[in-house]
């Protein structure tokens, strides 16, 4: 119950550093290695050396970061905010090197300028037991609406 | 649309708004451009066995592309010919031995042929069809050819082969699969698909745009240059992702260089942009792949096919090809101010994994529905559209070296040395606009 709990405040607290543009101290909540992970489909096992939505060492979210925080980022400029609910937090299992594998369920709403758009799916967490708490090897982001036309992009992790 | 009308419309140098704005050009658009000439529809190798299928639009027209028992590719429209239902309801899939209706199971073959009608015999008895009636197939695409394992259709009887239309600018799919050991290419399975909010001609003229890239993507350009330059403080030469530089280039190369880059015009409105980004680094990988080339095609046919100085091809009115990083868009327009655009990438056969994530690192960070490029290339097409839908003006400006270009006795139009920037890819674009419009 204790972990379970903790865990939860784990998720939330990662979403709402996304949702407060906070991206330095999400950043953070990676392990060194840790990967950003968004297939485009489902069946996909790995990121590696495969074709993904988002598939970002800490190097990548860097650029992201910079990339969204400089002054002549166009499509940043006009006012767009975002809304995540994270639910349905299960503790699945240890892997095999001690992480912990968590799948949650998300909703996203994001406006941008006067349009509405909403993302959901399922996160895939594999959390790594750290001295100050957990820190994420990897999050999965599988997107129902993976494989639908996107309109428009998206610009920051979901 | 008349002759004068269209003298109106578009100038040598200059283009009224409504041709970006107006939904009836954008019909007649439909009519006399994409759904007359030669239109990408996909690679063979997205439909490998009998029955499998993808649905594409070429113009207005729903169609499907679809690989026969005969071992055929066979584009049709997406339209039962008993009460019109559309055919296929997935984007893609294998339908099998036939296609077969949902709404009264008429099935059909893979080309097209009828197959069967239920209880046709007492059904149709008397009637004016029968078995054999040509209007109870499902209709082809007028004319289908394939070059080098992409599959163009056009849906007019008449005009130029798909060779004639392509011209010179067919070194878009000799340069890309002259790279492969094997002289082909392999389609990924995996297709991103954006919308834009824009005129499918706005997406078209930023392709060529030499003059955007250190403008648009600065911000990108710079964030990539500080995590390079942070990185290479860390590791040893050379060992860098190459993938860093495909986007600080965007902001190394500033704005006064992209002169040195060179665009040559061709007829029907095809284009190319010289300039190789600096792909060919001599690091373990690209040796690697060298030694492989070399032993295939030999040194001096190697030099040729690794010294092709291209950096974009541009096959008007749909295709975006890179050909040196094996990716393509296909330009789908979906209304007057709405744009899918269909993003592909390709295998080398037989060159090593690491030169196809080479290709997968430049098709992830530039072409996938996250990246940190063509998201503010959209954010200037929307505006664009939207600009120019107001009253604030009635012209666009294509007058960047007008008079400057070099033309040939052949119709061929080269940007001038140092002019790279010229905006002579959209004249020519434009040129040919209106003659498939009707002006001569």
């Amino acid at each position: 119950m204790k972990e379970q709990h903790a865990i939860e405040q784990f998720l939330y607290r990662q979403a709402e550093l996304l949702d407060a543009k906070q991206w330095q101290a999400w950043i953070d909540l990676f392990t060194p290695d840790g990967v950003y992970w968004m297939p485009p489909d489902a069946s996909y096992e790995t990121w590696d050396g495969q074709p993904a939505i988002f598939a970002e060492d800490k190097n990548l979210m860097t650029v992201r970061m910079l990339r969204v925080q400089h002054p002549d980022a166009w499509s940043q400029r006009p006012l767009w905010e975002t809304n995540h609910v994270v639910s349905n937090v299960t503790i699945q299992k240890k892997s095999k090197n001690g992480d912990l594998v968590v799948t949650s369920r998300f909703h996203m709403m994001e406006l941008r300028r006067d349009d509405v758009r909403h993302f959901a799916g399922k996160y895939t967490h594999h959390l790594k037991k750290t001295k100050k708490g957990h820190a994420i090897r990897l999050q999965r982001v599988d997107m129902t609406n993976a494989q639908a036309a996107y309109d428009y992009v998206l610009q920051v992790w979901v | 649309m008349g002759h004068s009308d269209l003298s109106r419309l578009v100038e040598p140098d200059r283009v009224r708004k409504e041709v970006y704005t107006d939904p009836a050009i954008f019909e007649q658009e439909m009519a006399r451009i994409h759904e007359t000439v030669w239109i990408y529809c996909g690679h063979e190798t997205q439909v490998p066995k009998p029955g499998d299928y993808y649905t594409v639009q070429i113009g207005r027209q729903p169609m499907i592309l679809v690989r026969g028992k005969d071992g055929k590719v066979h584009v049709l429209y997406n339209r039962c010919p008993h009460r019109g239902n559309m055919i296929c309801g997935d984007r893609k899939g294998n339908t099998g031995e036939q296609f077969r209706c949902s709404y009264h199971a008429w099935t059909f073959h893979h080309d097209g042929k009828l197959k069967n009608i239920p209880m046709m015999e007492s059904g149709y008895a008397g009637s004016r069809l029968n078995k054999d009636s040509p209007e109870l197939c499902v209709k082809r695409a007028a004319r289908v050819e394939s070059y080098r394992g992409f599959v163009f259709a056009s849906l007019s009887s008449s005009g130029p082969s798909l060779k004639e239309f392509l011209g010179p600018s067919i070194v878009a799919f000799d340069d890309m699969c002259d790279r492969a050991p094997e002289g082909e290419v392999e389609v990924v399975p995996n297709c991103f698909r954006v919308i834009q909010h824009s005129n499918w001609k706005i997406f078209l003229e930023n392709q060529l745009d030499a003059l955007h890239p250190s403008v648009t993507h600065q911000s990108t350009g710079r964030a990539a240059h500080e995590v390079e330059k942070m990185l290479a403080k860390k590791a040893k030469k050379g060992e860098v992702p190459l993938s860093y530089h495909m986007l600080s280039a965007f902001a190394t190369v500033t704005i006064d260089k992209w002169d040195n880059f060179q665009t040559i015009n061709y007829p029907h409105g095809h284009c190319i942009l010289t300039g190789y980004m600096g792909l060919r680094p001599q690091d373990p990988d690209t040796k690697a792949y060298d030694k492989i080339m070399i032993k295939a095609y030999g040194q001096k046919r190697f030099e040729e096919i690794v010294g092709v100085n291209i950096h974009h091809v541009l096959l008007y009115p749909g295709l975006s090809v890179q050909s040196p990083l094996q990716q393509l868009r296909a330009v789908r327009p979906l209304g007057v101010d709405k744009t899918l655009t269909e993003i592909w990438h390709f295998r080398l056969k037989g060159a090593p994994e690491a030169i196809y994530r080479r290709s997968l690192a430049y098709y992830n960070l530039v072409n996938s529905p996250a990246t940190m490029v063509n998201a503010d290339d959209l954010e200037n097409f929307w505006k664009c559209h939207t600009g120019l839908a107001s009253d604030g003006g009635d012209w666009v400006s294509f007058a960047r070296h007008y008079g400057r270009d070099l033309e040939s006795a052949s119709g061929v139009v080269e940007s001038a040395p140092s002019m790279g920037t010229s905006e002579a890819p959209m004249r020519n674009q434009m040129k040919a606009w209106a003659r498939y419009m009707g002006a001569r």
